[in-house]
């Protein structure tokens, strides 16, 4: 898991909601539900089914590849010729569910890795905004 | 829906060529040679990477005698930013659905 945001670049939000983690379970899964929220689809909460979201400006094609009911779903989200892995994560809280999305882009290719460029996109975002900022 | 930055992704995607580019961020203009010493593959790997970071506008090329000299162009990083930016918009407003979707929702 360290290793996987050490090597991508991802999109994190997070927030507490005032709701069970089992309630946001089914709006997470159940695609009358998904659709009020998220986009229409054919979702299916089974390891390797694929899927789509559609929306008026295109489609999302996506793969499931984890599901742990009531805490944690991950799927592959390809859109505009970007693969990345959004993952939900849900905790339960004392006022109810902590809930997280994360949207990983830049899957790491570990065989094609080599010394020097271990450190990854952290170290890489950090000094970007400082050279973007320059370059400005 | 975002700014699709795919060229940047595909070509920051490979971690060998990524990391070239970071070298010529953080150590400015390097020739070939100099960032195959470094870089643990073959000179032409190494300008086979440099010209697919050319293609997508990330590094530019000097050519002085026989050697061609390297830098990066940062600024062609801000569709990533853009990138990152949108999508944070884009998943904050589906929390704020959700959210109402929850409120009419039945136990």
């Amino acid at each position: 898991m360290t290793e996987d945001s050490a090597e991508t670049l991802s999109v994190i939000v997070e927030r507490e909601i005032p709701h069970p983690p089992e309630k946001i379970w089914r709006a997470l899964t159940q695609p009358h539900l998904i659709a009020e929220w998220l986009m229409k689809n054919d979702f299916t909460p089974v390891a390797g089914h694929r899927f789509k979201f559609t929306a008026d400006w295109g489609a999302v094609d996506c793969e499931v590849t984890a599901v742990e009911p009531h805490r944690t779903l991950s799927y592959s989200w390809g859109a505009f010729g970007l693969a990345s892995i959004v993952t939900w994560t849900l905790t339960p809280s004392s006022t109810g569910t902590l809930l997280r999305m994360e949207q990983s882009g830049f899957p790491a290719d570990q065989r094609q890795a080599y010394q020097g460029a271990k450190a990854g996109w952290p170290r890489f975002f950090a000094n970007l905004e400082r050279v973007l900022a320059q370059a400005e | 829906m975002p700014y699709s930055p795919d060229q940047l992704f595909k070509t920051l995607a490979d971690p060998t060529r990524r990391a070239i580019f970071e070298r010529l961020c953080r150590d400015g203009e390097q020739t070939v040679a100099a960032l195959t010493a470094r870089a643990g593959v073959s000179q032409p790997a190494v300008s086979k990477h440099l010209g697919v970071l050319k293609q997508a506008g990330l590094v530019l090329d000097r050519h002085e005698g026989r050697q061609t000299h390297y830098s990066a162009q940062a600024a062609a990083l801000a569709p990533l930013i853009d990138w990152t930016r949108e999508m944070t918009g884009f998943w904050q407003s589906r929390f704020d659905d959700l959210e109402d979707l929850l409120k009419r929702m039945d136990q």
